[in-house]
């Protein structure tokens, strides 16, 4: 029988558990997301603050206005989905580096879940389904297209 | 202190820490920093944001008060978070995904500030003039 020698560096390997290997998909989730959200958010800081009178021109017409059309409504729930998920790993990852006590750490991580889970559920449902014309309001708040205005 | 291979200074005996100091730990932490600053605004964004689906009226009010120039500052604070975290976030892709990545990670360091200087020059300025001019308003 033939015995075959490692060389001296080959690392020892730790029986990997079977399944999805869910650190590494966060790994790369991490950096593909990170790429798409440098153009999001940076596209998303350009048009709102420095476009025109930038922060000054934000009012319940200007997102109103940027919401009626599909393109801003699909980049702002990209911004959304992306950005949570990657800030909330971010802070999973702090909270797992520094809470040592394992009640700390899962309250942490609890607290993290939750928010991050209902904050993408609030902002989902109010990207699709608030009015931009609600019944009612001072029509100088309202934007252009609404029919009080027109 | 000698230099090793991957550039970064090691002392010989590490003074009771583990943590090497220099540009590799000094990026590690404001990357950090950074990253939990702009976790907690968008929190707070969200929430701000939602009040469209409350009132018209609700919704101005709020965003009103990111018009203050305290507030103004804050927010040229949280774009130098963004822009430092999203360009050290390249220089870290770099780093795990460029075979030299890991050689030039100091070097990296110094582009991205450089790069995060000229992207402040480009916003600092506009922003605060939109911003102070507001305030006779």
């Amino acid at each position: 029988m033939a015995t075959t020698i490692e060389s001296p560096r080959t690392p020892y390997s730790v029986p990997r558990k079977r399944g999805v290997n869910w650190e590494k998909w966060g790994w790369i989730y991490m950096r593909a997301s990170g790429v798409l959200l440098i153009i999001l958010i940076f596209g998303h800081l350009f048009v709102n603050l420095l476009l025109g009178e930038g922060i000054k021109g934000i009012d319940f017409g200007f997102v109103a206005g940027k919401w009626a059309n599909p393109f801003w409504q699909v980049w702002d729930l990209l911004m959304l989905w992306l950005a949570f998920i990657h800030g909330g790993n971010g802070m999973r990852t702090i909270v797992n580096d520094y809470a040592t006590r394992p009640l700390t750490r899962k309250i942490l991580l609890g607290a993290i879940l939750f928010s991050v889970v209902a904050e993408i559920v609030l902002g989902t449902v109010v990207i699709f389904a608030f009015d931009p014309c609600p019944a009612g309001s001072p029509a100088d708040l309202l934007p252009s297209f609404c029919p009080v205005n027109q | 202190m000698p230099e090793n291979s991957a550039g970064t200074m090691t002392p010989r005996r590490p003074a009771g820490t583990l943590y090497r100091g220099r540009e590799g730990m000094w990026s590690w932490v404001l990357h950090r920093i950074t990253g939990v600053a702009i976790f907690f605004f968008l929190l707070v964004h969200v929430l701000d944001s939602s009040m469209v689906a409350v009132a018209p009226g609700a919704y101005n009010a709020v965003i009103d008060t990111y018009k203050n120039p305290i507030m103004g500052l804050g927010e040229t604070a949280l774009v130098a978070a963004i822009v430092f975290h999203a360009f050290n976030g390249i220089r870290i892709i770099l780093i795990d995904l460029w075979s030299k990545g890991a050689k030039y990670q100091r070097v990296m360091f110094y582009v991205v500030i450089g790069l995060w200087v000229v992207a402040m020059l480009g916003f600092a300025p506009r922003h605060l003039i939109n911003v102070f001019s507001e305030m006779g308003h």
